[in-house]
């Protein structure tokens, strides 16, 4: 029998590969800038500031990837007047990680006003990161004025119908969503029947076994909505879904991290890179939330996500900006 | 006697007169002038104000966005009478109202964000 170390979370009494309590727990710990693998069944944790103590065979998971969001390029008010800035301290964050992320996933807002010159600086500043794919599902402020069309000009080659496309990677099957098109009034985000057609079409002949990480902008679940944070037809999205024994749910839109585990779905939306929003009921509106200055990079971030092979849910780390 | 009577009740008519042609006066432009801020509708905190709003037809209803994230104003129905560019802080739209109906709206961007206009 081996000593339990001390970072050593709750152990699998279920045999099904996650115990969940474990889980959440270091989701929550997360949230302060803890790294969490999963290896042999068990959940382990480490503050990231003993990092460097770690061995790498240890920290690397088969699989890593990472997510950034909202970076609003365009943005100017007092919130954040330097939505640049943050973005290239976003790319350093990333390009500061040890074990190097293989691609980037933009979950949307990209633009503020969907500017030509707003996508095309955050591509000029995404080029400084060491990942060099970058995967993109839009934001509803990235399809203004035209429909998507400048949007799909510039990120959807292979995508289908608004936008949506998968892809394959170490035997893990993304899937880029687009829920922020046709949007209808008094409505959250919706998929729409021709995405739920294509999305069951595209998991039928997946083995159970695949992980499924499935990102789009604004949450498949029902955050908050109230103010729209959540998406209505998600629950056939999800239903598609049901067979799989790990499915990761990557989502912006909100400018806050925020998790939830449901089954063999685990949801979670990353901060923004551009400025934070209220939490759900704390304001009289979705708005730009305005921090103190020196606070600013503390709630901006970006999110690293490894996979081990074997193991069911993907181990998804947020960390700020500062 | 008689004519001092009558005076003062002349006197009397014409101030209680003057006080009422000058109430009347008043409450007229009050009310010209309430007609004149109602055909702006105010967009702040991801509201519209009034989210409803009455007016005759021939009115041109202004919205102006006062918020710090940019919106739209497009019509509901497939109407498509209303439909503004995106609008940053500070933008306006306006559009005039010749024919009466309702005309519900919404933010395209925001879509939990409804108001309508209804021309008599």
């Amino acid at each position: 029998m081996s000593e339990k170390k001390k970072d050593e979370l709750l152990h699998d009494h279920n045999r099904d590969g996650v115990d969940r309590r474990g889980f959440l727990k270091c989701m929550a710990w997360a949230g302060t800038g803890a790294f969490c693998v999963m290896k042999g069944g068990v959940l382990n944790s480490y503050g990231l500031s003993r990092i460097s103590e770690i061995s790498t065979a240890d920290m690397t998971g088969e699989l890593s990837f990472v997510q950034i969001s909202d970076s609003h390029m365009g943005f100017n008010k007092p919130a954040n007047p330097d939505v640049a800035g943050t973005l290239k301290a976003a790319v350093d964050k990333i390009n500061g990680l040890t074990a190097a992320p293989a691609f980037m996933l933009h979950t949307g807002d990209i633009s503020h006003l969907s500017k030509p010159e707003e996508f095309d600086t955050v591509d000029q500043i995404l080029k400084s990161a060491k990942p060099k794919d970058v995967f993109y599902v839009p934001g509803e402020h990235d399809v203004l004025n035209d429909e998507g069309k400048q949007f799909l000009e510039r990120y959807g080659k292979g995508s289908k119908g608004g936008g949506w496309y998968s892809f394959d990677k170490k035997g893990t099957h993304f899937m880029g969503l687009v829920n922020v098109m046709n949007l209808k009034a008094g409505g959250l985000g919706t998929l729409g029947h021709e995405q739920l057609e294509w999305i069951e079409d595209d998991v039928k002949h997946l083995k159970h076994s695949t992980p499924i990480v499935v990102f789009a902008h604004i949450p498949l679940w029902s955050v908050y909505p109230e103010w729209g944070w959540g998406t209505e037809d998600s629950a056939q999205a999800l239903a598609y879904l049901k067979k799989f024994g790990s499915v990761t749910v990557l989502n912006g839109h909100i400018h806050q991290t925020m998790q939830k585990v449901e089954g063999n779905v685990t949801f979670h939306t990353a901060a923004s890179t551009a400025f934070p929003q209220p939490a759900p009921g704390k304001a009289d509106s979705p708005g730009p939330m305005k921090v103190p200055a020196e606070q600013l990079k503390s709630v901006l971030g970006i999110t690293d996500v490894n996979y081990v092979q074997g193991q069911h849910a993907l181990a998804v780390v947020d960390s700020t900006l500062a | 006697m008689r004519r001092s009577v009558s005076i003062a009740g002349l006197a009397a008519a014409l101030v209680l007169g003057t006080l009422g042609l000058g109430t009347g006066q008043k409450s007229y432009v009050a009310r010209a002038q309430e007609k004149m801020s109602m055909m702006e509708v105010k967009i702040d905190n991801f509201t519209f104000g009034p989210a409803t709003l009455t007016v005759p037809v021939g009115t041109t209803v202004t919205w102006i966005n006062k918020d710090d994230i940019p919106h739209t104003v497009v019509s509901t129905d497939d109407s498509k009478t209303i439909k503004s560019k995106v609008l940053d802080t500070d933008e306006k739209f306006s559009l005039t109202f010749s024919k009466t109906g309702t005309y519900p709206y919404f933010c395209s961007i925001h879509p939990k964000m409804t108001g309508k206009v209804i021309v008599q």
